[in-house]
């Protein structure tokens, strides 16, 4: 992934000019520009340490910026240690001072330049935009981030477009079409960006990838996540090939950022295009029901090309991508139940590989036992149960927040606490198709494991699983690679694992379901579990073919092995415990398994089959 | 069983498959399972349950309240085995387990009863030319059957039929007995009831009365003892005849005479139930006497221990039923589900819950949806009522519909404390249903203050991470807060202020001040309002800020926003609602019994669509609107869910 610098410094060179002209113009307006380039050549070594590829992304930024460095320097005014936010007004005031025709109308045009960007695109707009059931980018942010916690960065940023007539006054808009910067969410740190509709319909200029990459990088140097609100029409079409440099900026940060930092993104609006690959490689997507789109291409193309009539809201909203596609995760009301939502979710985060799986006050004791959980398995082996009453009853306060609830049903993924402490739970779904693994739901799972492994977060997996789903439409859709993504993710994974198996835990699918053999740390069986390799039927056909009482080897056979004894007396489980003291037990083993360290052989990176 | 223990004997229990792990079961010395869910194979099936007579050599079998507890042929059959029936005589429940009969002894043993017709009714044509002759209102009823079931009244002859026809299949269905009978419904009545104790040497007494006026579709809901209408002589009275009739059948055991009282104190025979009803314990409670040990001592040959003059009433005894079912459609439909949580208000002094149910136990369609009986006890009937009132406010159920909030405000009512009341309490009351809780300005405002001061709580253990040296060290901990309150009738801004465990909450001009534990697992909220102890419930919290609580019982949406996410709420699109008045859906989980129409079809405004069975009572569902059935999407026989689409209209 090393860019051509061939491309980018074209482009660049095009930029110094203007840029020393708006140096002259407003000198306040260097310290934010500068403040850019000080801040990447400093990242710079710690960078180098950190990852390869981003470095050549720096590096190429950092050749532009020492010859700006020294352009600056030959005016002899402003030393490149002192052009930091911190530095004194009264300094900057005396270092400045010959630039500016007076004192008065610079403090004058900042407050302009603040209060124009304050409201974006325009009261119209911003109406328009309420009239739509939107918030706009900032009060979007407002309600995210703990109140007066948003520290804006690159509020004076313009675009530095010239054709068009896109050099026009009335053109530009100070922070042109992104809010970006940090804040805290229940004081843990995050860094946001937020797209705004309301200037030039939120489309992404050089300027717009400039600020979210900028964010990206300081999130990534202190190991906070990024929170992306997304509500654009894609690329600016008058910017051409710099829009695109832009996006691409941004999918590298993505993928550089990817299992470092949590990447959350929120699609409040469209997003179209080349546009949804940042969303798609960012940890989490999540949507707003009847105002957020996510497609390639819009409902016209596709009518053009496939000849297919779809909406916008077939095509990509968020019931299409929640239960049809996978690509969102979960989706909400509206922005502001959204955005409440994602200050909920952000909780359970870590704020970076680093650290460790946030623990919560608690109040929910840690040996509760659960009784309702000693009846909840039926007694017909192919009778329903719903898994989720398992889960909730277990976890702390009944407070699960659930990835993917309406797309590949048959497993359930998500967050909870146990003792405070986040973890991840996995567990089959008897309820939906008997719980049985299939591409998506393999996929679904696996994609969820690996994140908890990435950020420490501790895998609770609850088995109840008759197997994978036989037929031609699995077999043709490759459920052999895909399934072998949750077994590669369950095997892989270094954090804490605790499985418990509440029933069936037949062939493939029990060695899949953080099995023992995948370094399962502790592996529990309820008295109900039932560990084969099929149930007692298909294996007494061919057990026992051709021979008469068919109905005396099924007894046998269920006598012998639906039970969880043949699994117990290998140590595959490692004990048969009442259900009603399964949170007691977990509490107790997430309290030891809280230093564990595993560390798989070094590699560049797994091959994952994809 | 807990008598049984007492008293040192040992217990089998009976149970169908989907009892297996029900209380009574684990309570039980050993236990057998007679068949499948459905009554008729089960708990109906003499066969299965003579055999596990004789496999386990029971001597005796205890009958419980319903199903073969008034069955002559099961007493008969059991008498042939030489097995006792802790119960009466096969001839005394063959005599008052048939309405026409007892009504005949009653009446020839000077026993005030109703004008009505003496007979079994065959069609209803002829149920409406009897009914004519009695004058209306009429009330139809299985001349098997006890308990409300296949019991209706009619007002006029449209009614009669339709009640004839219901009846005649509940009775088939719950009794295997469709044999009707009608008689003249005395409007305005009271049901109480009188306690009688018999042994097999002709000694009865009475053990004074039950109140069981408060009742929803003919079924009992609140019951006491004493009863705030009767006089010692109209009581004396009552006894005697009880003890008259008693006599007349050569009754042994326990039993229960029913009357209706009239505003005049007059009082008619009713029927004479020949088993240990479901309220005994306020009897119980008031007279010291355990009814299980009497009627086994009884069994045995024994003689009773007591005079009639030893017979107290000590204190007074209310007991709420407390069901399964969903109080806001038609004071209770049934609902089934998964008690997820279950907690019994035992912590309490003097409150008694008799249950068959625990923790994790699945309230199913076959059986009655009777969670618990809950009795709470005082020295008078005021301290008997405001431990009532702390019973069910500390009486955690979920993951089922129940009627807690109709109880709750049962008791709470001006008019039943005054002890005015009648059989039509509930539709007198509440005319057009029951709507839960009203609140006045005081209560709305302890409730949004409650609201507030749990949201606030929560939010600020949000910022408790532990042992992260990450989060920032804000300079000082917010202890003021400006939010939106929603509730059904709008928005309230409120203001809260805290200091330690206390919020002061400034809420319509008012001040509130909450304190409590604040423990955000515990299902409880034990709280102080204003110096007023109340439990509140929280029921479910979710990230934006709904909070379901209940509060005096009836459970209240609340939204608690921020002023600032109240704002933003405000652009917020309204999300309209799919249009129900087209679409049938199944009120509660069931099985259809009839469909009268199918696609196409003309239909009337209140024309019956479908009939849907539920916990063996049927349920009509008319037409909202006159329209043209657009499609079914059921047919007899099939199982539905509550929600479950059952008719589109055009």
């Amino acid at each position: 992934g090393k860019p051509d610098p061939s491309r980018s410094r074209p482009s660049n060179l095009v930029r110094v000019p203007s840029l020393l002209l708006a140096v002259r113009a407003h000198p306040h307006l260097l310290l934010a520009h500068i403040s850019v380039f000080h801040f990447l050549a400093h990242c710079h070594p710690r960078t180098r340490k950190a990852m390869m590829a981003a470095l050549s992304v720096a590096r190429s930024s950092c050749r532009l910026i020492n010859g700006l460095r020294t352009s600056f320097r030959s005016l002899g005014q402003v030393k490149h240690g002192a052009v930091a936010v911190a530095v004194p007004p009264t300094n900057l005031q005396r270092d400045c001072r010959w630039y500016s025709v007076s004192h008065l109308s610079v403090k004058e045009r900042i407050d302009r330049k603040r209060t124009a960007a304050l409201v974006g695109g325009g009261q119209k707009r911003i109406d328009a935009q309420h009239k739509k059931g939107k918030l706009t980018a900032r009060e979007r942010v407002e309600l995210l981030l703990d109140p007066e916690s948003f520290v804006e960065s690159d509020m004076f940023v313009e675009h530095r477009c010239s054709d068009f007539g896109m050099e026009q006054d009335g053109n530009k808009f100070p922070g042109d079409s992104v809010v970006t910067g940090r804040g805290r969410i229940n004081g843990r740190l995050v860094y946001v960006f937020s797209q705004d509709f309301t200037v030039f319909g939120g489309s992404l200029s050089g300027a717009h990838a400039q600020k979210i990459c900028k964010i990206m990088d300081q999130a990534m140097t202190v190991g906070a996540p990024v929170i992306g609100l997304n509500d654009s029409g894609g690329a600016r079409i008058q910017e051409g090939v710099e829009s695109l440099a832009g996006y691409a900026d941004i999918f590298l940060r993505n993928v550089m950022a990817s299992g470092v930092v949590p990447q959350i993104s929120l699609i409040m609006g469209p997003c179209a295009g080349g546009a949804v690959y940042s969303p798609a490689l960012t940890d989490f997507t999540f949507m707003v029901k009847d105002t957020s789109y996510l497609f390639i291409t819009g409902p016209d193309v596709v009518k053009s090309v496939t000849n297919e009539d779809v909406t916008q809201e077939e095509l990509g909203g968020a019931k299409t991508h929640t239960t049809v596609s996978g690509v969102a995760h979960h989706a909400f009301e509206n922005d502001v139940e959204a955005l409440l939502n994602m200050r909920e979710f952000f909780n359970f985060l870590p704020l970076s590989n680093q650290d460790p799986a946030p623990m919560r006050e608690c109040h929910d004791c840690s040996d509760r036992l659960v009784h309702s959980l000693d009846t909840i398995v039926p007694f017909e082996t192919t009778k329903a149960y719903d898994m989720l009453d398992i889960i909730q009853t277990i976890v702390d306060e009944s407070d699960f927040f659930e990835i993917m609830p309406s797309y590949a049903k048959n497993i359930v993924v998500g967050f909870a606490r146990m003792n405070g402490r986040t973890v991840g739970i996995v567990g089959n779904q008897p309820k939906v198709a008997s719980g049985c693994l299939d591409i998506n739901s393999s996929v679904k799972g696996a994609r969820f494991v690996r994140f908890c492994d990435a950020f420490n977060i501790p895998i609770i997996t609850f088995v109840d699983v008759p197997g994978f789903l036989p037929g031609t439409a699995q077999e043709y859709g490759g459920i052999i690679r895909h399934g072998a993504k949750l077994l590669y993710a369950f095997a892989e994974a270094t954090v804490p694992k605790i499985t418990i198996i509440t029933r069936k835990a037949y062939g493939g699918a029990y060695d899949v379901m953080s099995s023992k053999h995948l370094r399962g740390d502790v592996n529990y069986a309820w008295p109900t579990a039932e560990v084969a390799v099929m149930g007692a039927k298909g294996a007494v056909q061919i057990i026992f073919r051709g021979k008469e009482s068919q109905a005396e080897a099924e007894a046998e056979y269920v006598e012998k092995f639906a039970n969880p004894f043949p699994a117990a007396v290998r140590g595959f489980v490692d004990d048969i415990i009442e259900p009603s003291t399964t949170r007691k037990r977990i509490c107790r083993d997430l309290e030891v398994l809280a230093s564990k360290k595993q560390i798989n052989p070094w590699k560049k990176h797994a091959n994952i089959p994809l | 069983m807990k008598t049984c223990h007492k008293m040192g004997i040992q217990t089998v229990a009976v149970h169908s498959d989907v009892d297996s792990s029900a209380v009574h079961v684990k309570m039980a010395d050993e236990a057998v399972c007679v068949g499948p869910a459905p009554t008729s194979k089960s708990y109906l099936n003499m066969d299965a349950i003579m055999d596990a007579i004789r496999v386990t050599g029971a001597q005796a079998v205890h009958p419980g309240y319903g199903f073969l507890s008034e069955n002559k042929e099961f007493a008969k059959r059991l008498a042939a085995e030489g097995v006792a029936f802790i119960g009466p005589d096969t001839h005394a429940i063959m005599a008052m387990g048939d309405k026409i009969e007892s009504k005949l002894i009653a009446k020839a043993a000077n026993v005030n009863t109703i004008p009505g017709y003496d007979g079994v009714v065959k069609t209803a044509e002829e149920a409406v030319k009897i009914a004519q002759d009695i004058g209306y209102p009429v009330m139809i009823k299985a001349s098997a059957g006890g308990g409300g079931k296949g019991m209706r009244i009619a007002w006029n002859a449209e009614e009669t039929r339709e009640g004839f026809r219901f009846s005649s299949q509940e009775a088939a269905s719950s009794f295997g007995d469709d044999r009707l009978l009608i008689e003249k419904f005395i409007d305005n009545p009271r049901h109480i009831e009188i306690q009688v104790l018999a042994d097999k040497h002709g000694n009865a007494l009475w053990l004074n009365e039950r109140e069981c006026s408060i009742q929803r579709r003919n079924q009992k809901v609140v019951e006491e003892a004493p009863s705030t209408f009767l006089d010692p002589v109209t009581r004396r009275a009552m006894g005697e005849q009880a003890v008259q009739l008693a006599k007349a059948v050569q009754y042994s055991s326990a039993g229960t005479v029913e009357f209706l009282v009239d505003s005049k104190k007059n009082f008619y025979f009713l029927e004479m139930n020949t088993r240990l009803q479901v309220e005994h314990p306020i009897t119980e409670c008031i007279t010291g006497l355990d009814l299980v040990e009497q009627m086994i001592r009884v069994a045995k040959g024994y003689q009773l221990q007591h005079k009639q003059d030893d017979i107290p009433i000590n204190g007074w005894a209310i007991e709420s039923r407390v069901y399964a079912e969903d109080p806001y459609k038609s004071f209770g439909l049934p609902s089934i589900g998964r008690l997820s949580k279950y907690q019994e208000p035992l912590n309490l002094s003097n409150v008694r819950v008799d249950s068959g149910i625990q923790e994790g136990s699945d309230i199913s369609i076959y059986y009655d949806p009777m969670i618990s009986k809950l009795v709470t006890y005082g020295a008078t009937r005021a301290e008997a009522l405001a431990r009532m009132e702390d019973a069910l406010d500390n009486y955690v159920i979920r993951g089922v519909t129940h009627n807690i909030p109709l109880l709750r405000e049962i008791i709470t009512h001006p008019r039943f404390i005054s002890g005015d009341i009648s059989t039509n309490f509930l539709p007198e009351v509440y005319p057009d249903g029951f709507k839960g809780h009203q609140l006045d300005v005081g209560t709305r405002r302890e409730l949004l203050a409650s609201a507030a001061a749990l949201y606030i709580t929560a939010q600020l253990r949000s910022q408790k991470v532990l042992g992260d040296l990450r989060v920032s060290s804000s300079p000082v901990e917010c202890s003021h807060w400006e939010l939106c309150v929603q509730l059904e009738d709008g928005s309230h801004s409120v203001e809260v202020t805290k200091s330690g465990n206390v919020y002061t909450v400034e809420v319509d001009g008012g001040k509130v001040e909450v304190s409590g534990q604040w423990n955000l697992a515990s299902p409880l909220l034990p709280l102080t309002i204003n110096g007023t102890h109340r439990t509140l419930q929280c029921l479910s919290r979710d990230a934006s800020g709904r909070i379901l609580l209940q509060y005096l019982g009836t459970s209240f949406k609340v939204r608690v926003l921020s002023k600032l996410a109240a704002e933003f709420n405000s652009y917020m699109p309204e999300k309209v609602p799919e249009d129900t008045s087209s679409i049938l859906r199944s009120p509660m989980p069931g099985t259809v019994v009839a469909v009268s129409v199918k696609p196409g079809d003309p239909v009337a405004e209140g024309q019956e669509i479908c009939v849907i069975e539920a916990m063996k009572m049927q349920n009509s569902l008319t037409a909202v609107k006159q329209a043209k059935v657009k499609s079914v999407h059921c047919k007899p026989g099939e199982t539905v869910g509550e929600g479950d689409l059952l008719v589109e209209l055009e």
